[in-house]
């Protein structure tokens, strides 16, 4: 089956006092219609592959091809209608609406670069009515939603793109613990309606969990663990994917907090074991 | 659903806001048709000379027999539609100047801004002092002198904004669905540029007219007898038992500069969504 994207061997390096290498020869591949999750702390480097993967990142060395074509920087100049179908959603809701312009507005932008693309049109009522947003808010400023809201609206924006690869870069971590969830599962669904491949960042292996079919696990800039995401869940192989399962607080009634993260990690999590890759 | 038209009457129902725009308006109105109306030629010597207020000279006359309120309101044409041409210029070539900076980054910004910090490192009225006298003085080398002072102002306030917006989430996301350059400067960096700096303009006249009525009461702008304000309270400095030769062009140019302020006050509510609420507390 050829693939919907398929990331190789890429290196993101930030070059200030020292050289940062955030994303060290990571590879992974997407299919159409398939959800593969991205989990690992804080700097772990999966936001730059994300942005490595829409272009906003330049990589140092590796490839980042979407169906079969380099994926270009974001420049200046226009990006061509072909790569229009790769969509983002970001972390922070706040800054991902236009603060002076009508929430249907946006949508409407996101649909007419599908309808350049040869999609058929739409309106946004129908965009926020899928993503479980009243349609009157249509006429709303970004600012008098809430952060749920708000990140609803990106959401439904950048699904009115009919993307065939939507990258979402911790979509639900500004969200309360109540609607991470929901909106996690309903990014499921809508992506998978549309047919496309889903991208999802996240450092909540819980959540994860209900909604990837495959999972990669990455910890300092490498891939330590990936495979079907039920495999990860039940029988990790790595340590440093236990400790992370071992770090979800149980909602056991005791009031217990999972130890802290030990400040000094154990060297072992930085092993890469050949038989916690590609699991099947 | 509230229609558009309907949402700028509410954040101009602050008081200051319209005691400020029909103080202005009034100003600017006095400003283009004074020379129709004033009960005497601002420029004749023929009444008697250092004459208090009274009913026939509103507000007295000066030392030279000139009505004062005549001249006042004459002045008004002299002062407000120069101050206003001053604005107009540094914003137009301010904000180009720190759009560009902003947009392209890297020497062209360095080389821009280092220009722009030269300037802003003199003291405003020094430096416009420097020009005038140089150019020689007359109202027109003020405003060039004024100007030279007055642009830095927007490109500094254009260039950060334009710099922060450049990697705002909604401009890449603006970006990834395929906007041009010139699409994404009108649709996602205009829009947020121009609240802040028509906010900046309105706020300048204020601080331009002062400016330029500085630069006459040091006698480096307007040239006598052009009755212009700060001149006038320059000549009154020599007949300061005569309070009423300085006192009006004073209040002239206190309500003028307030008025600006005030309006500028009320256009940054309406140009900041977020700050209309704050105003108008949470809308449904």
């Amino acid at each position: 089956m050829s693939e919907l994207l398929e990331v190789s061997d890429l290196v993101i390096e930030y070059h200030g006092a020292t050289v940062v290498r955030a994303v060290d020869e990571v590879s992974l591949t997407i299919a159409p219609g398939e959800v593969l999750a991205l989990v690992g702390e804080s700097g772990c480097g999966k936001s730059s592959l994300a942005r490595a993967v829409v272009g906003m990142e330049k990589p140092r060395s590796g490839a980042v091809t979407y169906r079969d074509a380099e994926v270009p920087l974001l420049g200046v100049r226009r990006r061509k209608a072909q790569f229009t179908s790769i969509q983002m959603v970001f972390q922070d809701p706040n800054s991902s609406l236009n603060p002076r312009i009508r929430v249907g507005q946006q949508i409407s932008e996101g649909i007419r670069a599908a309808v350049e693309r040869g999609a058929e049109g739409s309106q946004p009522e129908e965009w926020l009515e899928r993503v479980g947003l009243p349609t009157t808010m249509v006429s709303r400023y970004a600012h008098e939603l809430s952060g749920g809201q708000r990140q609803r609206v990106a959401i439904a924006r950048a699904l009115a793109a009919r993307p065939d690869l939507l990258v979402a870069d911790e979509p639900i971590s500004a969200l309360d613990a109540s609607s991470q969830a929901s909106v996690a599962d309903m990014m499921r669904k809508l992506a998978l309606d549309a047919g496309a491949g889903l991208l999802f960042i996240s450092h909540d292996l819980a959540i994860v969990r209900l909604i990837a079919d495959r999972t990669v696990v990455m910890y300092r800039g490498k891939i330590v663990e990936s495979g079907v995401s039920d495999l990860i869940w039940n029988d990790p192989v790595h340590p440093y994917t236990r400790a992370l399962i071992s770090a979800i607080p149980e909602p056991d009634g005791k009031g217990i907090l999972p130890a802290a993260p030990a400040a000094e990690a154990p060297e072992e999590w930085r092993l890469t074991m050949p038989e916690a890759l590609n699991r099947v | 659903m509230r229609k558009r038209w309907l949402k700028i009457p509410a954040a101009w129902i602050t008081p200051l806001g319209v005691i400020g725009a029909v103080i202005a308006v009034a100003w600017v109105g006095i400003a283009f048709t004074a020379r129709l109306w004033v009960p005497f030629d601002p420029l004749a010597q023929d009444l008697p000379r250092l004459q208090a207020p009274g009913i026939d000279t509103l507000m007295g006359t000066d030392a030279l027999g000139r009505d004062i309120f005549s001249r006042l309101m004459t002045g008004a044409g002299v002062t407000i539609p120069l101050a206003l041409m001053l604005v107009v210029m540094s914003l137009l070539v301010g904000t180009l100047i720190g759009a560009i900076a902003g947009y392209f980054g890297k020497w062209v910004d360095e080389l821009l801004m280092r220009l722009t910090d030269l300037v802003m490192a003199f003291p405003t009225v020094i430096l416009a002092m420097v020009v005038a006298a140089a150019l020689g003085p007359s109202l027109f080398n003020a405003v060039i002198a004024a100007f030279v002072v007055s642009w830095p102002q927007y490109a500094r306030m254009t260039r950060s904004i334009v710099l922060g917006l450049r990697t705002q989430n909604y401009v890449m996301a603006g970006r990834l669905m395929g906007f041009s350059p010139f699409k994404t400067l009108r649709v996602d960096i205009a829009p947020n540029v121009v609240g802040p700096i028509l906010v900046l303009a309105s706020l300048d006249v204020g601080t331009a007219i002062l400016l330029l009525s500085g630069l006459s009461f040091l006698g480096l702008g307007a040239q006598p007898p052009t009755p212009e304000w700060g001149s006038m309270i320059s000549a009154a400095i020599q007949n300061f038992d005569s309070w009423w030769i300085g006192l009006f062009p004073g209040l002239a140019i206190l309500t003028v500069v307030m008025a600006f302020n005030f309006v500028g006050d009320s256009l940054r509510d309406i140009f900041d969504p977020t700050s209309q609420v704050s105003r108008a507390g949470a809308r449904s």
